[in-house]
């Protein structure tokens, strides 16, 4: 458990680093609502990134959680056209999503076929429905109601509701995850699949349920990013799920499974949102967004290898003395 | 048992027709067939060279990166980057007639930074150890944001007289130099892949890497080539692309790694690795194109396609197990 | 007294296999059953219908004399019934505590996990079986003898009444499986039933109170330990004549091969001397874990030594890699065969060329004919059992790929081969075969290195013996010491009786 605290930890410290370096050039960067605001942007990804983490635990990956967002995100905004209440609208978005979700996880538990296949399919699949649905056509603003664009910027006690959502996910996934018997599941199906069998955990319906989880919080999402952005179509959050996975990997989540933590997703989303905002801030063009965030992957990936490098057998005795 | 201390064993249990006729590659020459007669009632306009010739378009430059990506993907790796190598070299192109760069230099422009690219993930691959799908997702964002970085959302186009023969020339008739060019791939690929030791390392690698290992087969080299031919044929498929469209967009190319992945498994390669044909992966690349055309014609938008290949891209895999009973 | 479990009839197959054919077993509370056979007796699968991975295809399971089914694990454990795997089946990832408590932690009010009982209760699971853990230590840091701990820990909290110890004593060191010895004597004491599997005699008459012998799937008796031999029970085992018999040696030895000076790795050996002849089998003996498969490997060029030099025909070579050792003529036939040695999807004439590919093709193009050509060669010296040589190897029995692998290596025509536990995991026939071949490789002049750790093998087939312990060299035997006691005495580490 050190490494991965002290993972953390250096993550964080980067992160500091980070606004610090910035606000000695841009002291205004670091004003509290200026941070509050990066935090409200960042959310949509720590929502995700949280679900993706999960799938990842379970030795899976989620390449659809984005086409999944945009697919909510529009029944949300029609349904909103049609009338239907709030409250019912953020129901279904979740329900949708994780409907999604329970699709992709049951084509990898039911007929064991690798996750990246599946959610590489139905990725086109879902964002493909959104012009079945609507024929190309946008939902604009002025389609939608007041209340339903209101909410996620509503603020309450200086922040606003989608920062609210992000940290209220953060509580309940980490609760999950360490004080639940579903939460050490997986951990369990990712770390040691063969061993889950014995300790009696099913692999299979656990990934689906680590499916179903990315799915409800990429609804949810959806329904935040359209209202928050007051627009809906077919390409909404395109490339997204290379942010989401980005995120999870500078957060340290092994990608072979049953190693990271809630915290590290978050930071790794924090680390990204930071560097988008600041972007703009210092000057350079958000065209080089998709470079860094790519890099990052790399140098990531490359520093979780080298951290958790097994050294060889130790045979001899540490005394050499003779 | 009594059987003699010395018993012939035969070399093959099955002969080499019985095989084939037994084949995935079987099936789909039927499943070909078929879209090619649905097509032709379907449309009054596709029985003809020319429609036909404008259909293997829609199939030729990603079908030329899906011969380097069987062999990659039945070695047990995977390079979600193709597209976005395209957007570079493209991008690299781009510069180049920016400051006079001639054909030939232009080629040799693509060719190397397609080379470089793939040198890029075989290194991080290979080289390190690290896991492809994270590292070609790396890359994938990598390669494409530096298109963006130079391009922005402007465009590079001016492309030289004569550049525009990789894209649009005919070699003979109605043959482009697209398919010619595909065909002389496809039978390279093959030759690689089922005539020489290194296609045979290959499959080793893919079904026991360590036991390759083992076995003297020098497994990271024989991946970095792998990601050396990834880079290369997307270098070549960028040529052909940049010269048929004439310009440069850092979008160019989009999805075009699902498309080739689809392509791929539709040819019956494994997935997960050790087992596969090229010959498959040129009639997937047929089937796909005329799926492709056939749609076109009936005017069904691309986006309604791009369903469609994700049905086809999961069912290919899901049906036989369905069937399978899991 | 009636025995807490007990199968009757149970059957189990597999496409092409009959794992299990009507097989019995009773366990009774307080008592060590062992469960012996040799590799594909069925004991392995009987462990997984016990833990209720496997369903039988026939057959009852009774405890307390109620007929009961195991759909799931859980159900398994549920019942009391809880194994404790060969390879410790645990999670390196979570902490020990969870490790111990995975599937049934104790919970809060509010359904959560309870984390204060969970460390509570893992530290007195631990405490009453002498062990002095932190219950929040990450698994993946501890050794395998404290994984161990853990699992029977783990075992021990969902208040077993049937316990399965499957090979426990594996990885242990001497030390070790003493202490595990003192931990049976405890849950026997705590009223347990206990399977323990085996296939040491020496740990069976230790701790057994009773016995009951597989064979190819089939129950063939059982009894009191105490009124048992040794031999009988492997009479039983094998069903024939105890005397194991090796093939007749020529010990014709001549030149040295290959000589290793100096040898040393990081970590894993140091300062290794050792000189190999033409036409000589020499044996490495020692405990599992004594670093021998490392010195091969580090001499095939699989892992790095750090210092050290090897020569071959007195010319000092330079292995880096396997294809460098290949080169050099030194090829290894690996312990582990199904992850190291056999690629079981390909056809078994292509596993025997790989490492011959340079030979058989020309200018990088394949030749198939040279290949089915050399295979055969190869393959029939060996006395393969298969219908194609284009048949997939996987689908070979473990023996037969054993043969392909070996034929593999010959092909390559080396001047040293070493073989790594080359019959471990094989039946007698296939055993018998490979015992025969190594001695005839050996009277055509080849340089073998034999490592094995059954210690029969190691005396009937070898004209010396090193024995290593702890990454040394501790003792080369030869002539008249070789002998049973000298081996054990010397890897274990204790004096030579005067």
């Amino acid at each position: 458990m050190s490494i991965l605290k002290q993972r953390e930890a250096l993550l964080a410290l980067a992160i500091l680093l980070l606004i610090g370096l910035v606000a000695t050039r841009f002291p205004a960067f670091v004003a509290p609502g200026s941070l509050v605001n990066v935090f409200n942007d960042t959310s949509p990804l720590i929502l995700l990134a949280i679900g993706q983490m999960i799938v990842i635990l379970t030795k899976c990956i989620d390449l659809s959680v984005a086409a999944n967002l945009a697919l909510c995100g529009m029944v949300a905004a029609l349904m909103n056209g049609a009338g239907v209440p709030l409250p019912l609208i953020l129901v279904a978005a979740i329900a949708l999503g994780a409907a999604l979700g329970a699709v992709n996880g049951l084509l990898v538990w039911k007929l064991g076929i690798p996750s990246i296949v599946v959610t590489l399919g139905t990725m086109t699949i879902y964002r493909g429905v959104i012009f079945l649905m609507t024929n190309g056509a946008w939902v604009n603003a002025h389609q939608m109601s007041d209340d339903f664009k209101a909410l996620p910027r509503a603020v309450i006690l200086g922040l606003p509701v989608m920062s609210w959502v992000a940290l209220a996910a953060i509580a309940l996934f980490t609760v999950l995850l360490t004080r639940t018997p579903l939460g050490r599941a997986f951990y369990a199906v990712g770390g040691n699949p063969h061993a889950a069998v014995y300790t009696g955990i099913n692999v299979g319906r656990t990934q689906c349920l680590a499916f179903m989880i990315s799915g409800g919080l990429a609804g949810l999402t959806g329904y935040l990013w359209v209202a928050r952005y007051a627009v809906a179509y077919v390409d909404i959050a395109d490339g997204f799920e290379l942010s989401v996975v980005a995120a999870c990997v500078i957060g340290g989540v092994a990608i072979a499974g049953g190693a990271g933590s809630i915290l590290g997703a978050v930071l790794g989303a924090l680390f990204l949102g930071v560097i988008n905002n600041a972007l703009p801030v210092v000057g350079i063009s958000p065209f080089w967004q998709m470079a860094i965030s790519g890099s990052a992957i790399v140098v990531a990936v490359a520093f979780n290898a080298a951290q958790s490098r097994t050294p060889g057998r130790i045979i001899l005795k540490p005394q050499e003395a003779r | 048992m009594t059987a003699p201390a010395n018993r012939l064993i035969p070399d093959r249990l099955q002969s080499p027709l019985t095989r084939a006729l037994r084949s995935w590659e079987a099936v789909l020459v039927i499943v070909a067939i078929a879209v090619f007669v649905t097509n032709a009632f379907a449309s009054p306009y596709f029985l003809n060279a020319w429609n036909l010739s404008d259909a293997t378009f829609n199939f030729t430059e990603k079908a030329m990166i899906a011969f380097a990506m069987a062999m990659l993907i039945i070695a047990g790796e995977i390079d979600l980057s193709v597209a976005s190598i395209i957007a570079l070299v493209s991008t690299a192109m781009g510069l180049a007639i920016q400051a006079g760069a001639g054909v030939p230099l232009l080629v040799l422009i693509g060719l190397t930074s397609g080379l470089l690219c793939g040198a890029v993930n075989g290194f991080l691959v290979a080289g390190m150890g690290l896991p492809s799908i994270v590292v070609t997702i790396g890359t994938m964002s990598l390669f494409r944001g530096i298109s963006f970085i130079v391009l922005g959302d402007q465009a590079f186009t001016g492309y030289p007289d004569g550049f525009d023969y990789f894209g649009q020339g005919y070699v003979w008739w109605v043959f482009s130099f697209e398919l010619a060019l595909f065909a002389v791939m496809a039978v390279v690929f093959w030759a690689l892949l089922h005539r020489t030791n290194f296609g045979r390392a290959v499959y080793a690698i893919g079904n026991n890497a360590t036991a390759a290992q083992f076995s003297g087969i020098r497994v990271a080299r024989v991946r970095f080539i792998l990601f050396l031919l990834t880079g290369l044929t997307s270098g070549i498929a960028a040529i052909c692309l940049t010269s048929r469209l004439g310009s440069t967009r850092p979008s160019i190319a989009t999805g075009f790694e699902l498309e080739v992945v689809t392509m791929v498994v539709l040819g019956g390669v494994s997935i997960l690795g050790g087992s596969g044909s090229i010959l498959g992966v040129v009639l997937a690349a047929f089937i796909m194109g005329m799926v492709t055309f056939g749609f076109g014609l009936l005017n069904v938008p691309g986006i309604v396609m791009s369903i469609f290949l994700g049905l086809l891209l999961i069912g290919v895999i899901a049906v036989p197990r369905l069937l399978r009973g899991k | 007294m009636n025995p807490v479990l007990s199968l009757r009839g149970i059957s189990k197959s597999f496409p092409g296999v009959k794992a299990l054919q009507g097989v019995q077993l009773d366990l009774f509370a307080g008592q060590v059953t062992a469960l012996i056979g040799e590799n594909g007796a069925g004991k392995s699968t009987i462990v997984k219908v016990l833990t209720g991975i496997y369903q039988p295809d026939a057959g009852t399971i009774t405890i307390d004399s109620t007929p009961i089914r195991f759909a799931t694990a859980q159900d398994a454990a549920r019942a009391g019934v809880t194994a404790i795997h060969q390879e410790t089946v645990l999670f390196d990832e979570l902490s020990v505590a969870e490790n111990i408590w995975l599937g049934h932690a104790p919970r809060t009010r509010f359904g959560l996990i309870d984390r204060r009982a969970m460390r509570d209760g893992a530290k007195r699971l631990l405490t009453s079986i002498g062990a002095t853990l932190d219950p929040d230590l990450r698994l993946g840091d501890l050794g395998i003898a404290s994984k161990h701990l853990v699992a029977i820990a783990r075992a021990l909290s969902t208040d077993a009444r049937v316990v399965i110890l499957d090979e426990p004593t594996a990885a242990l060191s001497h030390k070790e499986i003493h202490e595990l010895y003192d931990l049976v004597e405890t849950l026997k004491a705590q009223g347990k039933a206990i399977l323990f599997i085996s296939h040491k005699f020496d740990e069976v008459f230790r701790i057994a109170d009773r016995y009951t012998v597989f064979r190819d799937g089939q129950f063939v008796g059982e009894g009191a330990m105490a009124d048992a031999t040794e031999g009988q029970l492997v009479q039983m085992m094998v069903g024939r004549s105890v005397d194991q018999i090796f093939p007749p040696r020529s010990h014709n030895i001549g030149d040295p091969v290959l000589t290793v000076a100096g040898y040393s790795h990081p970590t894993e050996f140091a300062d290794i001397n050792f000189t190999l002849h033409k036409g000589e089998i020499l044996g490495f003996y020692g405990l599992v874990g004594a670093g021998r498969s490392e010195v091969m490997q580090a001499l095939f060029g699989i892992t790095k030594p750090s210092k050290g030099a090897v020569r071959i025909d007195g010319q000092v070579r330079v292995i880096r890699s396997t294809h460098e050792a290949i080169a050099a003529g030194i090829v290894y036939v690996p312990e582990d065969r199904g992850r190291q040695g056999a690629i079981r999807g390909l056809p078994i004439f292509q596993n025997v060329t790989l490492p011959s590919l340079t030979r058989t093709s020309r200018s990088g193009f394949l030749r198939l004919a040279e290949e089915f050509r050399l295979s055969r060669d190869y393959t029939q010296r060996l006395d393969l059992r298969a219908s194609a040589l284009d048949q997939e190897l996987g689908l070979l029995s473990g023996g037969n790929q054993q043969k392909v692998v070996i034929a593999k290596w010959l092909a390559t025509k080396p001047r040293v081969i070493i073989l790594d536990e080359p019959t471990k995991g094989i039946d007698i026939g296939s055993k018998a075969a490979v015992h025969d071949f190594m001695a005839e490789l050996a009277a055509e002049g080849l340089a073998v290195i034999m490592v094995s750790s059954e210690i029969p093998e190691v005396l009937g087939m070898s004209d010396r013996v090193i024995v290593m312990r702890e990454g040394r060299i501790i003792d080369e035997v030869t002539g008249s010491r070789m002998t049973p006691e000298t081996l054990v005495r010397a890897a274990a580490g204790i004096a030579e009786a005067a």
